[in-house]
């Protein structure tokens, strides 16, 4: 593989994570528009212990990764206080200060940014990429997903039938949280540099696009939408100065014909049932 | 250099307040945040800049400014909003988004990357107060933000068309059953909303006396700070939040570095958010919103 398309698919892995991050929390009925705000604690924390503690990659991935879950169930909290848009709001907020917060820490660099992290491989990516696909894809066959999608569906009802809507909504924001702290932790040791300018809105945002472009009722859906943003970019590259207008025009027309996402329950079924038909 | 500092302040948070009103009635009345607001405002910025760099007077370029942004907006709400009305939350969001993308590719190709200044001799009149001094251009970005924000309150509140927007928000089946046309009370709200984002634009052009085609990202989301912090339900929560929102950033600039103003914008609303989820001036029902 050329190392364009190694870079390219290391964005596709990395940006996965980010997305199924948004995906986990979603699956509550819960939007966050702040995710790139764990990611650059992950991030951060993950090199500063690979940098000035001498840690192996992966324990101080795992250690970002707790830690961000810790700040998510303490996100969590107060956001069970706000619903829909207000919610995604406070979140946006939250994302933009963890990254002006970094701005002014002196510790890691500040704006100057923070380099020095060990590299790691793409197969080490997407070890982890696929890894956390393949445990959303088991978790969503299980009945704690199911419990999940009714709190998404109404969550007063589920709160009826004696769900626990508190400690399920505030885990599912945890657990989001350490997905997107693994994301930043690989994005810092692929890119061996990061400023806070990484972990801005304009990410939370693509982390979004890539679940609702992909399809946002199935797990599957997050790895098309990434392939899709990081790839449709680079084949408009022909357009030179337009190519990102395109991408916008691009954009609106697969909302407007598919507003479910390109890949849904209906489309799995149709395509496994072809499979089968062939063979 | 305080008083100099809080008139500033008070420039910059007018131009905040507009945005966050432009915000805030596509947010209203249909509880989606339309992202396309910031760009539609860099916009406003540059038709208003054009113009004044051509000798225009400035109320034309005003005008012009106000009413290219309200027509895309118009044109927003027709292909990205109306077709996906009844879609989740997000879905009309993103492709809000896709018209952000559109119009800051179009604004860099059309005028460049580069920041365009302003003849300075525009900005020489200055008004000695005691021991500050005010430029023109402050007074009259203070002073049309003031008169525009009090013809929205106007308008929302005695006009017929203002009573049909705040029924449709209040409950969009049961003002379509009493005869109000909910698909052009939407249209309107886009074109209002785009119009006081494009003044907002060549306010801040004239506040800096530059422009780039990256305002608007960092604008807006601020803006959005300062709607969450004055409450959504009432147009003088913008009006009260911008201001504070606008001083506390050039004070933080001024004796705290340019690095944390940032910090203390987004702090303070997280702060209200935690303590007020209504907004400082919000009433009781703002925090439900509709799910995703």
């Amino acid at each position: 593989m050329s190392t364009y398309y190694a870079g390219l698919f290391a964005d596709v892995g990395i940006l996965l994570l980010g997305a199924l991050s948004v995906y986990i929390i979603l699956a509550t009925g819960q939007l966050s528009l702040g995710n790139a705000g764990f990611m650059g604690v992950g991030a951060y924390l993950a090199s500063y212990l690979t940098v000035e503690l001498h840690w192996p990659v992966t324990p101080a991935l795992i250690a970002a990764a707790v830690a961000a879950a810790a700040i998510g169930v303490i996100v969590g909290f107060p956001a069970l206080r706000l619903k829909g848009i207000y919610l995604a709001m406070a979140t946006l907020g939250f994302g933009e200060m963890v990254r002006s917060f970094f701005l002014v820490f002196e510790p890691t660099g500040g704006s100057g940014g923070y380099r020095g992290m060990p590299h790691v491989s793409l197969g080490y990516i997407w070890l982890w990429a696929g890894g956390i696909l393949v445990l959303v894809l088991v978790l969503e066959r299980s009945r704690l997903w199911l419990e999940m999608r009714a709190i998404h569906d109404d969550e007063t009802a589920a709160g009826l039938i004696g769900l626990n809507t508190t400690a399920t909504k505030i885990g599912a924001f945890g657990f989001g949280a350490a997905v997107a702290a693994i994301c930043g932790g690989l994005f810092a040791h692929h890119y061996v540099y990061i400023e806070p300018g990484n972990f801005g809105f304009e990410r939370s945002i693509d982390f979004v696009l890539a679940v609702i472009l992909g399809g946002s009722t199935v797990g599957a859906g997050a790895l098309i939408g990434a392939l899709l943003l990081v790839l449709l970019p680079e084949w408009l590259r022909f357009l030179v100065d337009w190519r990102l207008a395109a991408f916008g025009v691009l954009l609106i027309l697969v909302l407007l014909t598919r507003r479910q996402g390109i890949l849904d329950r209906a489309l799995i079924a149709r395509l496994t049932f072809r499979r089968r038909a062939a063979a | 250099m305080l008083l100099q500092q809080l008139v500033n302040g008070l420039t910059l948070g007018a131009v905040y307040t507009l945005i966050a009103l432009s915000f805030s009635l596509v947010m209203g009345i249909l509880s989606i945040l339309n992202l396309a607001i910031g760009e539609l405002f860099m916009l406003g910025g540059y038709l208003g800049f054009a113009l004044i760099a051509a000798h225009v007077p400035l109320p034309i370029a005003l005008v012009a400014g106000m009413a290219g942004a309200a027509l895309i907006g118009i044109v927003i709400e027709k292909i990205a909003y109306q077709p996906l009305r009844d879609a989740p939350l997000i879905t009309p969001m993103l492709s809000t988004l896709g018209f952000s993308i559109i119009l800051q590719n179009v604004v860099t190709n059309v005028w460049g990357s580069d920041p365009l200044q302003l003849p300075p001799e525009l900005f020489d009149t200055r008004l000695p107060l005691g021991p500050i001094s005010v430029g023109m251009m402050q007074l009259v970005v203070i002073a049309v933000a003031v008169v525009l924000v009090a013809s929205v309150a106007f308008l929302l509140q005695k006009t017929s068309a203002g009573r049909a927007l705040r029924a449709v928000a209040e409950n969009r089946d049961v003002a379509r059953l009493l005869g109000v046309s909910a698909g052009r009370v939407t249209m309107l709200a886009f074109a209002i909303s785009g119009a006081l984002a494009g003044a907002a634009g060549v306010l801040i052009s004239l506040h800096y006396a530059a422009i780039t085609p990256y305002i608007g990202v960092d604008t807006g989301l601020k803006a959005i700070a300062v709607m969450v912090i004055g409450g959504t339900t009432r147009v003088w929560g913008a009006l009260l939040a911008g201001p504070l929102i606008g001083i506390a950033e050039v004070l933080t600039i001024a004796y705290g570095g340019s690095q944390a103003r940032d910090l203390v914008v987004y702090g303070l609303m997280i702060l209200i958010l935690l303590l007020r989820p209504q907004g400082l001036l919000g009433g009781a029902r703002t925090d439900i919103g509709q799910r995703v």
